[in-house]
């Protein structure tokens, strides 16, 4: 009895704010659903998103091409289920015209085909497994981040040509996100005379990696360390406890700046790729990192970045169809069409598939003004996610995997 | 006791209540809450044949919730099949396992019969996990089709939920007349005194071993139904977390009612996916509720809630003649 009570309730309240979204079809707020993470493992990286789209969301003064912006905020606890909950939440019941997140790729291909049943357009400002934008093609996805593999041709390409590397041996986390990273690291270091002579897969909630590290080559002239979430501060930690002398190259993640701030001396001279680095000399980009430090007092990371930029996209977009999302076709070719001259990132387009064509920086830990910083060394401009190869040609071969050229 | 009419009456109004749902409701949210919660009260009913009825505790089932999921959507959208085929084959091959697993399973009994189920659980979820090429690994696998079974269009909400809510009354009477029938009642009989009935000439791994493969039958419905609406299945779904999950609706709802299990999964539902989005911290508010339930209602909601009704009549009648636990026991089957 008392659960039907509740439902009539809430059944009332859907009645009236239904009838209020009638009212208000075209130019009340423009209501954006926001999948994050609260709890649960993912929860960090979900708290760093919302700081990134909360910024965004307050320089604009909340309002974007003259409408308003309500962001409305939902937790998907890191679970693909519960990610399809969520969204049905926000599109249905709280009439979200355009969804923001969800934070892991499993999250983002469990409610594909929600998206494209229900055609709302969707801004990834984080999910970054390659096939969604590559062979599992939804139109009404866009990404604000790199492709897994995305700075890894270039960073491939940087070990064998300027770093002069022969053979390096891989240690990544054993999911799709450590297997695409490893593997477009692998395919560009080959292909320029480099040799990955081993792979070690550690799992995602490996205790310490003691094990992983004695089993490292000693002939290798870099051991390749990718890793997601706070593995690297345990990786890079235990490294150094072991003795190792070896250098090390990172992935964007292995050095993040959303961890890079609980790391101490043992992660300088990391060498990682990425889309973005918080020491990124740009006054765009200085004025972004001085905003998140005054807000939240750190250097803004992956999460953050990414949330900030898919708010950024959808503020290109809506300025581009002047605010007037009645016409979802029309709002989604805007978002399809973003082209950003100046940003964090530096210059931002989209590719036809819905994937952010970035500069890639190659970037150096380095202690600098008291903190551990990315320091960039090297710019790769405007870095396809086929990188050199024409998509056709790319798209040919499987999705980048666990199993893909094993080591030799 | 309650009188027979006024019972009726009640379960008139719950069946019009859960018939109706669709139009109590605007939001087809809301809809699709109902849904999951008519899927996940499927595998509960199912948890609760073993540990209700068998004094079986498994914490792996979700084994068959994943694995029948896992298999009809890679037969339908990967592997060319078509509904109804796609279809067979995850229940028939799910309940194959049900028969493997309750054979290596039901070699012990209590903590080890735990242990194993639990270790087989693990042993899919690693599968799941690691055969990338078959399950996609921890990206999971979708493409799935809601079936369109005698021209019903399974994609609109109202007539998913129709479809489902026929499933759960198809298992609930299925289940009632399991727990009724001479089969039912020996499975009891071995929960409360196995020796006695092995003494009496009851082949008691037998009759374990079958209500543990009719368990893992509706198992794999509500894993079909599962895969159909969330059409995709990753490896969360075989994940230890799911099994203690229905584990949990089981013994909130009330073990070894007919009942107590749909109210469970409601209740874990909701909390999960409508609470979460008010309550940041809604795990506290699970472990919380959780707790009060084991405090108050030992037995769990369903029994617990009879007990109250029961004792407040009493004092409003002044009759003391019937104690309230045997009208519990009564009221069991």
């Amino acid at each position: 009895m008392m659960r039907s009570s509740v439902l009539v309730s809430a059944a009332v309240a859907t009645l009236l704010v239904s009838a209020s979204l009638v009212e208000a079809a075209d130019n009340g707020p423009l209501k954006v659903g926001f999948l994050t993470v609260r709890s649960g493992a993912l929860a960090a990286g979900g708290r760093q998103m919302e700081e990134g789209l909360k910024l965004c969301i307050d320089e604009h003064h909340g309002e974007m091409a003259g409408r308003k912006i309500e962001v409305i905020t939902a937790d998907t606890a890191g679970q693909p289920a519960v990610t399809k909950t969520k969204a049905q939440e926000l599109v249905e019941r709280d009439g979200a015209q355009v969804l923001i997140g969800p934070l892991a790729a499993f999250e983002a291909l469990a409610i594909d085909d929600y998206i494209r049943q229900t055609k709302t357009p969707i801004i990834s400002p984080s999910a970054a497994a390659e096939d969604l934008t590559q062979r599992k093609l939804n139109p009404w996805f866009v990404r604000a981040v790199g492709t897994s593999a995305q700075p890894y041709h270039p960073f491939g390409e940087y070990a064998a040509k300027e770093l002069h590397y022969k053979k390096i041996a891989i240690i990544a986390d054993d999911f799709a996100f450590g297997h695409e990273i490893a593997a477009g690291f692998q395919r560009m270091f080959e292909q320029n005379g480099g040799k990955i002579v081993q792979k070690l897969w550690s799992p995602l909630n490996t205790a310490e990696y003691g094990t992983y590290i004695t089993q490292i080559d000693p002939s290798v002239d870099a051991v390749f360390a990718a890793f997601a979430g706070g593995n690297g501060i345990k990786f890079l930690s235990e490294y150094k406890n072991y003795g190792m002398q070896k250098p090390v190259l990172g992935s964007m993640t292995t050095v993040d700046e959303g961890i890079l701030k609980r790391m101490g001396d043992e992660a300088l001279g990391v060498i990682s790729a990425g889309w973005y680095s918080a020491a990124t000399d740009t006054p765009t980009n200085k004025k972004f990192v001085a905003a998140m430090r005054k807000a939240y007092g750190a250097d803004p990371g992956y999460y953050s970045v990414g949330a900030y930029m898919a708010c950024q996209f959808l503020n290109n977009a809506l300025e581009q169809v002047k605010s007037d999302t009645s016409n979802k076709e029309a709002f989604m070719k805007a978002l399809r069409n973003v082209n950003i001259t100046d940003s964090p990132y530096g210059p931002v387009k989209i590719d036809k598939y819905g994937q952010p064509i970035l500069d890639i920086t190659i970037r150096n830990v380095e202690k600098k003004d008291g903190r551990l910083q990315n320091v960039v060394i090297k710019t790769y401009p405007s870095v396809s996610q086929f990188w050199t190869y024409g998509a056709e040609e790319f798209l040919k071969s499987p999705v980048y995997s666990r199993d893909w050229t094993p080591a030799k | 006791m309650r009188t027979p009419t006024f019972n009726w009456v009640l379960w008139l109004l719950g069946l019009a209540a859960l018939l109706a749902l669709p139009w109590l409701v605007t939001s087809e949210y809301y809809i699709n809450i109902a849904s999951q919660i008519v899927i996940a009260a499927i595998l509960a009913l199912s948890l609760n044949l073993l540990i209700g009825f068998g004094g079986m505790i498994s914490l792996g089932h979700a084994a068959y919730l994943g694995v029948s999921a896992y298999l009809a959507i890679y037969m339908t959208a990967h592997a060319g099949f078509g509904q109804l085929s796609g279809a067979l084959i995850a229940i028939g091959s799910t309940t194959a396992l049900a028969m493997l697993f309750g054979y290596l399973s039901l070699r012990a009994s209590g903590l080890g019969f735990l242990m194993i189920t639990l270790a087989l659980g693990q042993i899919l979820w690693g599968i799941a996990y690691r055969w990338a090429s078959l399950t996609g690994g921890d990206n999971g696998l979708g493409g799935m089709k809601r079936p369109h079974p005698f021209g019903l269009d399974l994609t609109h909400p109202a007539i998913f939920y129709y479809f489902v809510l026929f499933f759960l009354g198809l298992a609930l009477w299925c289940i009632a007349r399991f727990i009724q029938s001479g089969l039912g009642q020996s499975l009891q009989g071995t929960r409360d005194q196995p020796r006695r009935m092995r003494a009496l000439g009851y082949n008691v791994w037998l009759i374990q071993w079958l209500s543990f493969v009719f368990a893992g039958f509706w198992g794999a419905v509500a894993g079909l139904l599962y895969a159909y609406y969330h059409q995709f299945v990753s490896p969360q779904a075989l994940h230890l977390t799911t099994s203690a999950e229905t584990l949990l609706m089981v013994i909130a709802g009330g073990t070894g009612t007919l009942f107590g299990p749909v109210v469970g999964a409601a209740l874990v539902v909701i909390l999960k996916n409508v609470v979460s989005a008010y309550i940041t911290r809604w795990l506290i508010l699970l472990g919380a509720i959780f707790v009060a339930i084991v405090l108050f209602m030992p037995e769990g909601l369903l029994p617990g809630l009879a007990a109250w009704i029961h004792r407040l009549k009493e004092c409003l009648h002044g009759d003391k003649k019937t104690t309230g636990v045997s009208a519990i026991t009564k009221d069991r089957v």
